[in-house]
């Protein structure tokens, strides 16, 4: 490490700080600043010329006082520690720990921003995780290594929902070593408690790694949390071949810190505000999921991020829609009748679902059950719209059937218990009852075999 | 290269824009930097200063540390050992880094794209001989690169003169001489099997041609309703989930291409690997070989260097123009070009160069139209015809096709293949959106339909096109006041159009039967439902009502049709519809006998 330190910071402005006179830094350097109060705040080096470097200062540049701020080049990348021991310990956004117990020693230490995988090294993901939630399992499945994000809103129940499925997912007929990396970024002490308690009453905290930046915490740590959280979990993962979710919150809170730094550096916007490569960073951050060949552990990823103004237009879900393999959408409409989960399946989505459900894996119907219910569904609301303007009565006996699917659909299948852990059994023969209600030869999604062996009027 | 290297150092390093100063290098050429032998491109000079894009992570790069100018330009190799492969945005061979490095692709690392150990059987053109005047792209012999591909060794495109020297059939490496070249001034080129060539200068070909002939995918909404000719160029825009990379993925399975070049453009890794996986089990329809012997890959996932990906669609158009000039039709899929622009647009930002919208800069539109320019059906240097197609698909923020890349985008291609994210969400799919689509070539498919399918092709076509339009205004009148409003007439109209929907454009990558649709088993399904919707309109005339014929069982079976009764299966088609006619006949002499009754 070097020591040295220079004293020729000769600008300070929103979170950046600019230092003259030094020779031949590092671009990305690791930096401690020390502040006329004595405190030690954290920073890395974005520009690096001849003789003078750009600092993003971590805890921000409010009250920095040039002439008495003390820089100090550390000569290495923004690093974490890694151990066995990280399981069970909570970590701040810089990977130090904030659960008052010692930092982790260990001769392991890795950048946390990674080289990206070869695509040359990647296995495609097809094991199907029972989440024993039906809108996912039946409609939208996670298989192991997926990325798959949580489209909420303010107000509705996502950190409930990412925590049933922390609970509940398992690969049916396997116990293999899991664990859960958990990152919260901007979150508040409530949902921070909210996530410990649930880790601790169902018995996986001692297989939890926590990064915790909170709400009132500087928001430039939410730049460098989840990357630690990857590390962590690329450690986990494929060093320790677990199988491990991560799941992350709200990366909302984290593209806000990210359009904050960009504007203070003055980098040219795209939409919103937001620079152009806000998608280049959310993907480096995605695409750390998946599984790769000859390792035995796999990354699972779950962010959960609110839409602005429910809008699913917005470039932070729309860019993570670009990158990620799917999207659970949950919607205030659903919400507000009370429906637990209030998964839209419209707008939702499972990419990798295709290759992970059917005959070797879930059950033979399970592909065009699934259709069958979208496109019903979407029928379904079409109906409803229509009943909306035209009033009930006058809908043909047809029609009326579709409005009583629709209510029937979100009432039992979507709608289910916060402790309700359905097997996909159970998810699919609730998806026939209500398939059912139509004559056979209205569903056109499933073929006759299927109809013959489910359908309850064939049956 | 015999030129002494030029040696320089670092200024100044913001991200992957680093400032150098290597006196003497030119705008374009290659430069090695830092510790590492970061690879990267001059893309500015001022003085003796220069700002280089690299291509690899600057992190931990430091000024003062060294520079080095390689003498040429971002350029590729071109020769046997390129199908079958996967590479990055500037060529490296992904598979072979993967072995040497393990699982994260690491810095400074430049293994040479094609295999030097590898021998290759050449056999020469047996109609030349030394002494022979030979003009550039000439043609000196094959060698069988896949099972699938001969493989044409070509004079490269800047050399000309006479031929001196021609090896005899035989096993080569790629460094060995296999022809000697003696050019105007005298100066003797040493030909092996491969040569470079730079990947932002086009190829040269002799004239352009138009196209003749559709491109056929095997997809219906695509051949039938909007033909792209090969040469053509074709954009695939679409929200995220719309189905931008299945329609590619199923271009790229099913297309009568000779060869395949795939581009992920800052996509997804797992997108790749499926290609990878699935291409070498499935079987080329045209030649029965597996997938994987016509296609090549290029991948620069999402999250690689930015400025790699700005290469990658130029290595890959590249690589596209030089089987083109072997005389292939070659089709280039890129996915996608707005990750390519966005590319663009964050050098520009770091070069503080003035945005114009949304960040983009000025120069985007002429970019974007310099590069689908590289497309075309041509006449080679050596008088044969190749083609390249182009299909780049699109990724507009919030599926707003109005931003600059989108609408930039349009005015330059034949084909527009437009997603709807309402289709997509309702699960139909391909979810190609048919009021938004379009293609500038029905009238040269049509003749290409009319001579080889069915001289009732773009009739038929028409009439399916009207009557989804005439769907979309009676279903905003059933919107406004409700079913009863239809006449009978009207209302079978709906019920045609959802057949149109259901039997003939919806068609699922996934179904097994389905995915693939020969143009015979494409015209056999549209005629069977128009046919059905043509003998009911007249029943309805005959005062039969549209419950009655909605309720016929024929039309539950015609909507499985498609995934009843693959390609080869076209008589079983026919025996259907016959069917289906003696269903509809039954119902006419039954009201015929009442109407008679009455009477
Ligand atoms: N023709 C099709 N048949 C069956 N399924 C399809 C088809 N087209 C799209 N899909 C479904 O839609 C999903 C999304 O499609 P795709 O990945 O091609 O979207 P995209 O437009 O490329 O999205 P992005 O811009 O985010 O990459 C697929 O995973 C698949 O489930
Ligand atoms: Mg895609």
């Amino acid at each position: 490490m070097s020591a040295k330190e220079y004293r020729t910071a000769s600008s300070a402005r929103g979170g950046l700080l600019t230092v003259a006179d030094v020779p031949n830094i590092a671009f990305g350097d690791r930096v401690h600043i020390r502040d006329q109060q004595g405190n030690t705040r954290n920073g890395q080096v974005i520009r690096s010329a001849n003789d003078e470097v750009l600092i993003q200062v971590f805890e921000g540049t409010a009250e920095l006082d040039l002439e008495s701020t003390w820089v100090r080049f550390l000569d290495e990348p923004v690093e974490i520690a890694l151990s066995p021991e990280i399981l069970g310990r909570i970590f701040n956004g810089l990977g130090e720990p904030r659960d008052y117990r010692p930092p982790i020693v260990s001769n392991l230490r890795r950048s946390i921003s990674a080289a990206a995988f070869n695509p040359a090294a990647r296995t495609y993901p097809r094991e199907f995780i029972q989440t024993g939630v039906s809108t996912i399992d039946g409609l939208n499945s996670l298989v192991r290594g997926q990325k798959l994000p949580i489209f909420s809103a303010s107000g509705l129940p996502h950190n409930r929902l990412a925590a049933q499925i922390v609970r509940q997912a398992k690969l049916p007929d396997d116990d293999s070593r899991f664990s859960v990396v958990f990152a919260a970024m901007g979150v508040s002490y409530a949902d921070a408690r909210f996530f410990e308690e649930e880790f601790a009453s169902s018995g996986v905290l001692g297989n939890v790694v926590m990064f915790v930046n909170m709400a009132d915490d500087p928001p430039v740590e939410r730049l460098t949390l989840p990357r630690m959280a990857l590390t962590a979990a690329e450690y986990l993962a494929f060093d320790l071949d677990r199988h491990v979710l991560v799941v992350m919150t709200d990366m909302t809170h984290y593209a806000e810190a990210l359009r904050e730094v960009a504007t203070a550096k003055g980098d040219v916007p795209a939409r919103k505000g937001y620079p152009g490569y806000l998608y280049s960073d959310l993907a480096e951050i995605y695409e750390r999921s998946g599984r790769i060949k000859d390792r035995h552990g796999s990354i699972t990823l779950v962010p959960v991020l609110s839409m602005p103004s429910d809008d699913i237009t917005h470039p932070i879900p729309d860019l993570t829609g670009y990158i990620t393999e799917g999207q659970i959408v949950l919607s205030r409409e659903l919400h507000n009748q009370g429906i637990y989960p209030p998964v839209h399946i419209s707008p939702s989505l499972s990419r990798l679902m295709k290759d992970g459900i059917g005959k070797d894996f879930t059950r033979e119907d399970h592909p065009h059950v699934s259709n069958q219910l979208y496109a019903l569904y979407a029928r379904a609301l079409e109906t409803r719209n229509l009943a909306s303007i035209i009033g009930a009565d006058e809908l043909s006996a047809r029609d009326r059937r579709y409005l009583e699917f629709a209510d029937a659909f979100e009432q039992r299948f979507v709608q289910q218990g916060e402790d309700e852990d359905r097997s996909i059994d159970e998810t699919l023969n609730l998806a026939w009852d209500l398939l059912s209600t139509f004559p056979p030869q209205a569903l056109t999604r499933v073929n006759e075999t299927e109809i013959a062996k489910y359908h309850r009027q064939s049956a | 290269m015999t030129q002494e290297k030029k040696k320089g150092t670092i200024q100044e390093i913001n991200g992957p824009i680093v400032t150098i100063r290597l006196p003497g290098v030119q705008n374009g050429e290659q430069v090695r930097i830092g510790s590492l032998g970061l690879y990267g491109e001059v893309i500015s000079l001022e003085g003796d200063e220069a700002l280089a894009q690299i291509y690899e992570s600057t992190e931990m790069v430091r000024p003062g540390e060294p520079v080095e100018g390689l003498g040429h330009p971002l350029s590729v190799e071109l020769g046997p050992g390129l199908i079958g492969g996967i590479f990055d945005g500037v060529q490296r061979p992904l598979e072979a880094m993967f072995l040497k490095a393990g699982d994260q692709i690491p810095r400074g690392l430049s293994p040479l794209p094609l295999d030097r150990e590898k021998l290759w059987h050449f056999v020469p053109s047996d109609n030349l001989e030394p002494n022979m005047p030979i003009i550039n792209c000439a043609r000196l012999g094959v060698v069988q690169e896949t099972e699938t591909v001969e493989h044409r060794i070509i004079v490269p495109p800047d050399i000309e003169g006479e031929l001196i020297e021609l090896a005899p059939e035989g096993d080569y490496n790629l460094e060995e001489t296999i022809a000697q070249v003696r050019d105007r001034h005298g100066q003797v080129h040493h030909l092996k099997l491969y040569h470079r060539w730079p990947v932002r200068k086009p190829r040269p070909y002799e004239s352009r041609d138009n196209g003749i002939e559709p491109l056929i995918t095997g997809q219906r909404i695509l051949d039938t309703f909007f033909p792209l000719l090969k040469g053509s160029k074709c954009a695939v825009p679409g929200p995220f989930g719309a189905g931008k990379t299945v329609v590619q993925h199923q271009v790229a399975r099913w297309a009568n291409a000779d060869i395949v070049i795939y581009v992920g453009c800052g996509e997804r890794g797992n997108e790749l690997v499926d290609v990878l996986d699935s291409f070498p089990k499935l079987k080329d329809p045209y030649t029965g070989r597996p997938l994987m012997d016509r296609t090549l890959l290029i991948a620069n996932t999402s999250n690689m260097p930015v400025v790699a990906r700005e290469a990658s669609i130029y290595v890959g158009i590249t690589i596209a123009e030089y089987y083109r000039d072997q005389g292939y039709d070659v089709v280039m899929l890129a996915d996608s070009t707005s990750r390519w622009a966005e590319a663009l647009r964050e050098v520009s930002g770091r070069l503080g160069q003035m945005p114009v919208e949304e960040g983009y800069p000025a120069y985007l539109a002429s970019r974007l139209a310099a590069f689908y320019e590289r497309a075309g059906r041509v006449e080679t240097m050596d008088c044969g015809k190749g083609s390249v197609t182009l299909i780049g698909a699109v990724s507009p923020p919030g599926g707003d096709f109005s931003e600059p890349v989108t609408s930039h985008t349009k005015e330059i291609i034949q084909t527009f293949w437009a997603l709807s994210k309402e289709l997509a969400d309702a699960r139909h799919y391909p979810a190609i959106d048919w009021v938004d689509s379009f293609s500038a070539d029905v009238g040269t498919a049509a003749e290409w339909w009319h001579e080889n399918i069915d001289r009732g092709w773009e009739k038929r076509r028409a009439q399916a096109l009207a009557m989804l339009a005439r769907d979309a205004e009676l279903s905003r009148i059933v919107n406004l006041v409700g079913p009863e409003a239809l006449s009978s007439a009207q209302r079978w109209v709906l019920e045609g159009a959802a057949l149109v929907k259901d039997g003939v454009l919806q068609q699922s990558a996934l179904d097994p039967v389905d995915t693939f649709s020969s143009p015979e088993k494409q015209f056999m399904l549209l005629d069977l439902v128009l046919t059905v919707y043509d003998e009911g309109a007249a029943l309805i005339e005959l005062g039969v009502p549209v419950q009655e014929l909605s309720e016929m069982p024929v039309l539950a079976r015609l909507r499985r049709c498609k995934e009843l009764y693959d390609s080869s299966q076209v008589d079983q088609l026919k025996a259907f519809r016959d069917e289906a006619l003696s269903d509809f006949k039954a119902i006419h002499s039954e009201y015929a006998q009442r109407g008679e009754q009455t009477a």
